[in-house]
This record gives C-alpha cells, sequence and structure tokens, in this order.
C-alpha cells in the first residue's frame, strides 16, 4: 500500500477504487458474482456467524460457485442472527435470518442454484434516507 | 474547507451529541477551538454502559474508519494533534478491529505526521476502560483514562478548557463522530432537511424487551414511539398488551400508551419524563411489575455509583432497600412519599449526571404508574404477579387429581395430600419458586 501523500493522490485514488466498485456491482458476468454478506459483529458471531461463513466459503468451493463472501457489521437484526445478505447478479440484495448450516445449504441449493426463495428471508422493513425525502 | 468553515458546516447541521446529554456538537468544537494551548486531545467516548444497548459496538465493530476519520476532522478543527479512543475491554472485537482500522489509516498516511503533506499531524491511541458506567460521564472518563479512580468532577473547568492532562479536550460519542463524515460529505442542508425543529438527523436505538424484531434500529429524529415498537419491532410478543418503554437506559424514564405518539426528539423525550440517553428501548408488558422495574435499575445504579458524593452513595441505596421493602409487601403508604422525597433530594444535590438522573426510573414509574405502587403497599398484591413474596401459588382442588407430580417436585415439600386427593400447598413453607406451577399437567395450579 502507498502512502497517500497530497489530496491529489487521495483524490486519484478516490477514482481508482471507485471504478473498481463500478466494475463489482455493474458486472457483466451474468452468471457469476454473487454476493454474500455475513453479519459479522459481536451478535452474530455469538449465534454462530464464524459457522456460517465458513460452511458457505466451503460449500460455495464444493459447489464450484462464482461467489463473493464477505464480512459485515451488524445488520440489527438481532433476534434473527446470524443473519447473511444475498445479491444475485442484477437481483435487489435478500437478507435471509437465522442462517445455520442447514439453512445455508438450502439458501445455496435453492436460491443461489436455483433461484427460487426459501423461508427466513427478512422483510425489508426500513427506507434509506434518500427514499424517504424522494417522497 | 478551513477550520471555520468546517465548524461552521457542524453547527449549521443542527447535530447534537449522540451520548445522551443532547449538546450542540458545533458548539462544543468551537469552544475547544478558542481556547489557546500547545497541546489539545481529541476523545472518543465508547464507553457504552447501558444495560442492553450496543449502538456503539456494532459501528465500531461495522465501521471503524468513519470514526477516526471524524476525529481526524475533529483535530484539524481544534488544532489538536493527538487522539484518544477510550473503550472498554469488554468489547475484544471492537478493540480488535479498531486496532487494524489504526494500522490502515497510518499505512496510507490518513493518520501519522503532515498528513497528505498540508502540515497537520494527527494520531489516535486506545484506552480501555474497565466498565464502569459512571466512566460515560466525561471527567470521570478523562480521569480514568489518566490513570486516576474514574470519578467525576465538578464542571466548570469543562474539558473543553482543561481535560486530559489539564489540555483543552474535545470528548464525543462514537454515534457523534459517525455523524460528521457524512455531514461533510453531504452538506449541512442535507443532514438538517432529517429530523425534528430542534433535533436533526437519525438516531439508533437498541430495540429490546418483549418486542417480535428485537436489533438495532436507525431512524430519523421525529418517529413516533409506536412506528418503532410495532412496526419495526414487530409489536409485543404473544400477542400481549404494550404496557411501558423504557427509554434513556438506568438514567431515563418509563413512557406508557399515552406517550406513544410523540415525535422522538431530545427535547419530547425529556418533557415526557424521561431522556433520549445514548438510545436503550427496552419494551414492557403487561406482565411486568413497574415497582420490581425501578428496583432493577437502581439496583444497576447502586453498584455502579463511585461513592464519590454522599447522595448518590448512601441515597440510592436507601432508595433501593425501601423498594425492597414494597415489593416484599411490607411498605405502607408513608413509604411512597418517603420514596418521592428521597428520589427528589438525590437528583437536586448529586454531584454527576450518575446520581442526577439515577432517580429517575423512580419517579417516571411513580408518575404513571401509582396505582401499581399503592396495590403493593395497600393491598399488598403485585397486580403483575412478579413480585414473589406478594404471590401465592394455590391448588384448585376440583381440578387436582391427585397424581402427586407436585409434591415430589417440590423442593421444601410444601405440598402434601393423599394418592388421586386434591393436594395442598402449606403457605408457610412454600417459596414460591413456581416449580409445581410448571410441572402441573391439568393446569390445576394459579398464581393469586
Amino acid at each position: 500500500m502507498a502512502k497517500v501523500k497530497s489530496l491529489s493522490d487521495l483524490k486519484k485514488m478516490r477514482e481508482e477504487l471507485q471504478s473498481k466498485v463500478n466494475l463489482r456491482e455493474k458486472s457483466d458476468h451474468p452468471e457469476g458474482m454473487v454476493q454474500i454478506k455475513v453479519a459479522m459483529a459481536t451478535c452474530g458471531i455469538a449465534s454462530g456467524a464464524k459457522e456460517t461463513m465458513d460452511y458457505i466459503v466451503n460449500e460455495l468451493d464444493n459447489r464450484a460457485i462464482d461467489a463473493v463472501v464477505t464480512q459485515t457489521g451488524c445488520m440489527g437484526y438481532c433476534y434473527a442472527e446470524p443473519t447473511i445478505e444475498v445479491t444475485l447478479p442484477g437481483e435487489k440484495p435478500v437478507i435471509f435470518g437465522y442462517v445455520d448450516d442447514k439453512k445455508a445449504k438450502e439458501i445455496i441449493e435453492k436460491y443461489i442454484q436455483g433461484g427460487e426463495l426459501v423461508d427466513g428471508v427478512i422483510p425489508v422493513t426500513y427506507e434509506t434516507i434518500d427514499e424517504h425525502n424522494e417522497e | 474547507m478551513t477550520p471555520e468553515e468546517v465548524i461552521d458546516e457542524i453547527k449549521r447541521s443542527g447535530l447534537r451529541g449522540r451520548g445522551g446529554g443532547g449538546f450542540p456538537t458545533g458548539l462544543k468544537w468551537e469552544l475547544t477551538r478558542k481556547v489557546k494551548a500547545e497541546q489539545k486531545y481529541v476523545v472518543c467516548n465508547a464507553d457504552e454502559g447501558d444495560p442492553g444497548a450496543f449502538m456503539d459496538r456494532s459501528i465500531l465493530e461495522g465501521d471503524p474508519h468513519t470514526v477516526l476519520e471524524a476525529m481526524a476532522i475533529n483535530g484539524y478543527c481544534t488544532e489538536a494533534s493527538k487522539g484518544l479512543i477510550y473503550i472498554r475491554a469488554e468489547y475484544p472485537l471492537a478493540i480488535e478491529r479498531l486496532k487494524i482500522a489504526i494500522d490502515q489509516a497510518r499505512e496510507y498516511g490518513l493518520l501519522g505526521d503532515d498528513i497528505f503533506g498540508t502540515g497537520f499531524s494527527f494520531d489516535i491511541e486506545l484506552r480501555y476502560g474497565a466498565g464502569a458506567f459512571v466512566c460515560g460521564e466525561e471527567t470521570a472518563l478523562i480521569h480514568s483514562m489518566e490513570g486516576l479512580r474514574g470519578e467525576p468532577t465538578v464542571k466548570p473547568p469543562f474539558p473543553s478548557e482543561s481535560g486530559y492532562k489539564g489540555a483543552p479536550t474535545n470528548v464525543n460519542n462514537v454515534e457523534t463522530y459517525a455523524s460528521v463524515p457524512v455531514i461533510l460529505l453531504k452538506g449541512a442542508d442535507w443532514f438538517s432537511s432529517i429530523g425534528t425543529e430542534k433535533s436533526k438527523g437519525t438516531k439508533v436505538f437498541a430495540l429490546a424487551g418483549k418486542v417480535n424484531n428485537v436489533g438495532l434500529v436507525e431512524v430519523p429524529m421525529g418517529t413516533t414511539l409506536r412506528e418503532v415498537i410495532f412496526d419495526i419491532g414487530g409489536g409485543i410478543k404473544g400477542g400481549k398488551k404494550f404496557k411501558a418503554v423504557q427509554t434513556g437506559g438506568p438514567s431515563g424514564g418509563c413512557l406508557t400508551e399515552k406517550h406513544l405518539d410523540i415525535p422522538i426528539d431530545y427535547d419530547n423525550l425529556i418533557a415526557s419524563g424521561s431522556m433520549m440517553g445514548s438510545g436503550g428501548m427496552i419494551v414492557m408488558d403487561e406482565d411486568d411489575c413497574m415497582v420490581s422495574v425501578a428496583k432493577f435499575y437502581l439496583d444497576f445504579t447502586v453498584e455502579e455509583s463511585c461513592g464519590k458524593c454522599a447522595p448518590c452513595r448512601i441515597g440510592n441505596k436507601r432508595l433501593y432497600e425501601m423498594l425492597d421493602t414494597i415489593t416484599q409487601g411490607k411498605g405502607t403508604v408513608e413509604d411512597l412519599s418517603k420514596l418521592r422525597n428521597l428520589a427528589n433530594v438525590i437528583k437536586d444535590t448529586s454531584l454527576c449526571g450518575l446520581g442526577q438522573t439515577s432517580p429517575n426510573p423512580v419517579l417516571s414509574t411513580m408518575d404513571n404508574f401509582y396505582d401499581e405502587y399503592l396495590a403493593h403497599v395497600k393491598d399488598h398484591k403485585c397486580p403483575s404477579g412478579q413480585c414473589k413474596a406478594l404471590m401465592s401459588y394455590i391448588i384448585k382442588e376440583d381440578a387436582c387429581v391427585g397424581c402427586t407430580l407436585c409434591a415430589r417436585v417440590c423442593p421444601v415439600d410444601a405440598i402434601s395430600g393423599e394418592k388421586k386427593m386434591p393436594h395442598v400447598i402449606d403457605q408457610s413453607i412454600c417459596i414460591k419458586c413456581g416449580a409445581c406451577f410448571e410441572k402441573c399437567k391439568f393446569d390445576a395450579i394459579f398464581i393469586e
């Protein structure tokens, strides 16, 4: 990692990183790039998010599914930990709750591979501030 | 942007301290900036101590960089070169992630000497707290960081004049800092477009207790309690009736049905006898005894009182004993006026925020649920059936088939009766453990 030495360095870096993010978000690689975020704050880990994450990474490897599994912070759904957010290419993110190994397997088999929704989806009960202001 | 412009932007945004008091953040920064000193400090208060609250932990674990960035911005504004994060040792994961974030920031040159070649230097260190509630108070927090006992001192002098090691110190809470970068990125107008007239932006609440969806909730200021509890929280568990919601942790108060539709902001909550606090929200249903709730919070403040000033150290202890007498069914009506008097004295004469606010749970439950207190002292009954000393387990003769199961599980042999004949509980022996009640297959035991 190069040290940022001036404001113009920072701006350049921002552009680079932003183009990378765009590349990731607007990937033209449709069958690939399933994104899975596992909530890994203290609450999630206490409920077994580590095991869930390990399982998902292994299982995706076994099935040779091209996916990005990342950690994220607390999503706020403490009653339903461990929670994961799955984004299929071109689809809106879906959040699943109570994801243990069994549930993870079901999600990978049915939702990620089959595109069919399974039980355990946490309904979207929120709107972002930008959405709120547009109303 | 010059430091003045940044402070002006924060002031215009209307951001107020998220730690509980609601002091205007921009003004605090300006006060620290105005004091001339060679060394100043920026402190982040990550000593989150309310029972059941973990908003700050989630921010530090999820996005530590935003806090680091805001602290550096504050350093730029107040001409401080050193930042300190006071975090409790009970948050090991947050500490680990903060350390990683600080290392990353140093590696990129976002922290350190001569940042971006601007001549501005800023670095951040961690200080660990041992988890004392009183150390969330800024003067106590500073003493704890200096290696002294975590006891508050009289303000003024405020930390902005004389704080850490006697130097001007800006202390803000994690959530407050986390709001700063986004204000500068999107502008004060954007931020102040959210919220109510006097409370801008959003607030995170830790929703807990008897609601279906417990968890963290971020809502614009001005959202009603009803929306938070019933829409987002999914209503009361088991379809029971809502009774009260406790906001502001041990320093806050209980709000009832009639407060459900007030928009949540700093001033409205104080006007209704509670406070914003750091954002804990504990929901209670019809089964909760409000006297026991007040006792629970007082138990916490008695434990956490630092013992420096007499009203808090002795007064709260006495307050707790009175509440205990009431829940034992030994209280009198005179006790209630004594309780209120003592609570007011503690409130008026304590040194720091902990003592000044510690009787709030008692006062607010007395205001809103006086009937329940009366039932405890007059009829010696607990309407919710929570106070063990005031309830009795009784066997219904006609429902009891004499299976002897209750007699066998009773740990103190208080239940007697012939086989296939109705059993009886000897109330003088019964310790109200509830074992018989849980085991009975014929619903023959009820609580009175």
